[in-house]
C-alpha cells in the first residue's frame, strides 16, 4: 500500500515538473507581447492624460484631451465619415457575400465551379490597399480615368459631363465604400460558406422535406445557424472598418485632409494628424485620447452588436 | 427547363462579378504598356508600346526592386517568427497545464479584440526611445507575439495531438523541447503553413506601421515606396507609369496566389469556425 502511493506521489511530483515546462514554451511570447503589444497600449492611455508634443516631459493635465475630444467638431466629423463609408461598405460586403453563400448552397441548383470563383472573388483581397488606392485613383481620374471613359464609349455619360468620382465630397465616400466593398466581399463570402459546409445537411434536406422554399430555409435554417459566424464576421469589420486609414489616406492625393472637402477624413486619419504628420506641432497627449475614444466606441458599438444579435433569440 | 434557365442567368452573373474583381487588374496591366496620352484619350483591352519608356519613367523615379527586396527583408523573418514562436505558445498553452495558464490564454483573447492603431502612439513613442526609427527591428521582432494566431494554432493542436503520444515520447526519455520540435511541429505543420500564408501576405501589404517607422526612402518597404507615387509630377502626369508601379507592386501576390489559392481560402475558413 504504502509502497503504491509513493509511486503516485512520484508521478504527480513529476507530472508537474513537465508541467513547469509549459512556462519556458510561453516565455517568449510572453515577453515580446509585455514589451511591444501591452506597454504601447498602457503608454497610450497614459500619455492621454498629459499634454505631451512628442519631444520632453509629459504634463498630467487630467481628463482635458478627452474634454477636447469631445466638443472637437473635426474628431465627429471623422468618426460620421468613418461610420457612413462602414455602412455602405458592410452592406455591399455582407450583402454580396449573403447572395453568393445563398446560390452556392442551393439544393436544388446544385451550382458548379465553387472553387474557381472563390479563388476570384478573393483574390482583390489580397492586393495592397496601397496599391488598390493609386489603382481606382488613377481609373476613377476625372479627366482622364479609364472607367469614365468605358461609360462614355458605351454612351452613359456625354463627354465634357464626366462623374467626378473622387472629387466630388457627396460621391467619394461612397466610392471608397464601394471599393472596400469589392475588395473584401470575397472574404465574408468564404467565411460564410464554410459556416454554411458546416451545418448538418439534414436541417436541409428536412426543411425541403417539409415543402419549406428557397428564402424560407435560408432565414429560418441557415442564418440562425450561422449567428455566432455572422456575429463575428461583423465585429472583425467593425473593427477594421472603424479603423480604415489606408485608401482615404491615398486615394485623393491630398493625405490628411480627407478631400474632397474632409469627406474623407477618418478617425484613425485624424489621429494620424495629431498623433505623427504635423512635425513639431504635434500633440502627441490628444491623438492619445483620440485612440482611446476610438476604441471605447468600437467597444460599445460592438457590445451592442453582440446584444442585438443576441437579443433577437429571446 | 425553367430551371435550367434560372442556372443560366446565375452563372452569367457569377461570371460578371468574376469580371468585376479582374477588370481592374486587366486594364491595369494593358495600361501599363500604354503611353500616358493613350490611356487619356481612349480604353482598349490590346496592350500598347510603351512599356519600355513607362518602366524609364518608373525607375527614374524610384527603385522598386529596392522596395522589393525591403519588404522581402522585413516579411520574411517576421513570418518565420511568427510561425515558430506561435506554434510553440500555443504547444505551451495546449499541453501543460502550468498555473496561470488561462490568465496568459484570456489576455491573448482579449488583445485579439483590441484594435491595433490603439497602441500605434505609444508604439513610436518606445521605437524612438529604444532608437530604432528607420530600424526594421521593430516591424520584425514583435511578429513573435502574434495572438490571434496562438489562438488558431492552439485550438487546431488540441483537436489534434493525441496525449498518448507525448507520453510514449516522453518514456523513452525524450527532451520537452525535442519532444514540440520532433513530434509536435511535423503534425501542426498544415496549421503553421495555413497561418504563415496569411501572415506573410498581412506583413508584405502593411503600410501604416512601416510607413511611421521608415523615414528614409532607401528603407521603405513596398507599399511605403507606392505611396510616394503622389509627390511625383513625372509620374503623375504620365498615368503610364502609375499603372506600372502598381502592377510590379500586385504581380508577387498575384503569382504567390496562384500556387496557394487552397491554403489561403482554408485559412479564411478556418479563421471564421472558431468555436
Amino acid at each position: 500500500m504504502a509502497g503504491k502511493s509513493q509511486t503516485t506521489m512520484t508521478v504527480q511530483k513529476k507530472r508537474k515538473n513537465i508541467n513547469n515546462a509549459g512556462y519556458f514554451f510561453v516565455l517568449p511570447f510572453i515577453i515580446v507581447f509585455l514589451i511591444f503589444n501591452v506597454y504601447p497600449v498602457l503608454r497610450t492611455l497614459y500619455l492621454s492624460f498629459m499634454n505631451y508634443k512628442g519631444f520632453g516631459t509629459p504634463n498630467f493635465i487630467g481628463i482635458e484631451n478627452y474634454a477636447r475630444v469631445f466638443q472637437d467638431k473635426f474628431f465627429w466629423k471623422a468618426l460620421w465619415n468613418t461610420i457612413k463609408i462602414w455602412i455602405v461598405n458592410i452592406v455591399v460586403q455582407l450583402g454580396l457575400a449573403f447572395l453568393l453563400t445563398m446560390v452556392f448552397s442551393d439544393m436544388k441548383y446544385k451550382m458548379k465551379g465553387i472553387g474557381v470563383f472563390r479563388a476570384l472573388y478573393y483574390l482583390p483581397n489580397l492586393i495592397a490597399a496601397t496599391s488598390v488606392a493609386f489603382l481606382f485613383k488613377t481609373l476613377l481620374d476625372w479627366q482622364y480615368g479609364s472607367f469614365n471613359q468605358i461609360l462614355m464609349s458605351m454612351g452613359i455619360i456625354e463627354k465634357g459631363a464626366q462623374i467626378n468620382w473622387l472629387g466630388d465630397p457627396n460621391l467619394a465616400p461612397i466610392v471608397v465604400a464601394l471599393i472596400g466593398g469589392w475588395m473584401w466581399f470575397g472574404n465574408s463570402f468564404i467565411v460564410l460558406m464554410a459556416g454554411v459546409q458546416g451545418i448538418n445537411k439534414d436541417y436541409f434536406e428536412a426543411a425541403s422535406i417539409d415543402g419549406a422554399g428557397r428564402w424560407k430555409t435560408f432565414a429560418k435554417i441557415t442564418v440562425p445557424l450561422l449567428k455566432p459566424i455572422l456575429i463575428y464576421v461583423s465585429i472583425t469589420s467593425l473593427i477594421g472598418g472603424l479603423q480604415m486609414f489606408d485608401i482615404p489616406y491615398l486615394i485623393n492625393g491630398k493625405y490628411a485632409a480627407g478631400n474632397p472637402g474632409g469627406s474623407l477624413q477618418t478617425v484613425v486619419m485624424y489621429l494620424y494628424k495629431y498623433g505623427f504628420a504635423a512635425g513639431t506641432t504635434k500633440q502627441v497627449g490628444y491623438a492619445s485620447a483620440i485612440a482611446y475614444s476610438l476604441f471605447f466606441i468600437i467597444l460599445v458599438v460592438s457590445l451592442l452588436q453582440f446584444k442585438i444579435a443576441n437579443g433577437k433569440e429571446k | 427547363m425553367a430551371t435550367k434557365i434560372k442556372k443560366g442567368i446565375l452563372y452569367l452573373a457569377l461570371i460578371l462579378l468574376a469580371v468585376a474583381c479582374l477588370l481592374p487588374f486587366l486594364l491595369m496591366l494593358i495600361n501599363a504598356t500604354r503611353s500616358g496620352h493613350d490611356i487619356m484619350t481612349s480604353v482598349t483591352l490590346i496592350p500598347g508600346s510603351s512599356l519600355a519608356s513607362n518602366w524609364k519613367t518608373v525607375t527614374g523615379f524610384f527603385n522598386i526592386f529596392k522596395g522589393f527586396g525591403n519588404s522581402l527583408m522585413v516579411a520574411v523573418p517576421a513570418t518565420l517568427l511568427t510561425a515558430y514562436f506561435s506554434a510553440m505558445t500555443a504547444y505551451g498553452l495546449a499541453v501543460y497545464k502550468f498555473k496561470g495558464r488561462n490568465v496568459v490564454f484570456a489576455i491573448i483573447l482579449v488583445f485579439m479584440m483590441i484594435p491595433a492603431q490603439l497602441g500605434l502612439i505609444g508604439f513610436y513613442d518606445l521605437v524612438s526611445f529604444l532608437k530604432l526609427v528607420n530600424s526594421y527591428i521593430p516591424l520584425i521582432v514583435p511578429a513573435i507575439a502574434a495572438p490571434g494566431t496562438v489562438f488558431f494554432l492552439k485550438q487546431y493542436l488540441e483537436s489534434i495531438l493525441s496525449p498518448a503520444l507525448l507520453e510514449a515520447a516522453r518514456m523513452d526519455g525524450a527532451s520537452e523541447l525535442y519532444i514540440f520540435h520532433k513530434i509536435a511541429l511535423p503534425i501542426m505543420s498544415p496549421g503553421i503553413a495555413t497561418m504563415s500564408i496569411g501572415a506573410f501576405i498581412a506583413n508584405w501589404n502593411s503600410y501604416l506601421t512601416p510607413m511611421i517607422i521608415l523615414t528614409k526612402k532607401e528603407k521603405f518597404t513596398l507599399p511605403v515606396l507606392i505611396s510616394t507615387l503622389n509627390s511625383s509630377t513625372d509620374i503623375v502626369s504620365n498615368q503610364g507609369a502609375v499603372y506600372l508601379a502598381v502592377a510590379i507592386s500586385v504581380i508577387p501576390i498575384i503569382i504567390v496566389f496562384c500556387f496557394c489559392s487552397k491554403y489561403i481560402i482554408s485559412s479564411i475558413s478556418a479563421g471564421g469556425v472558431k468555436e
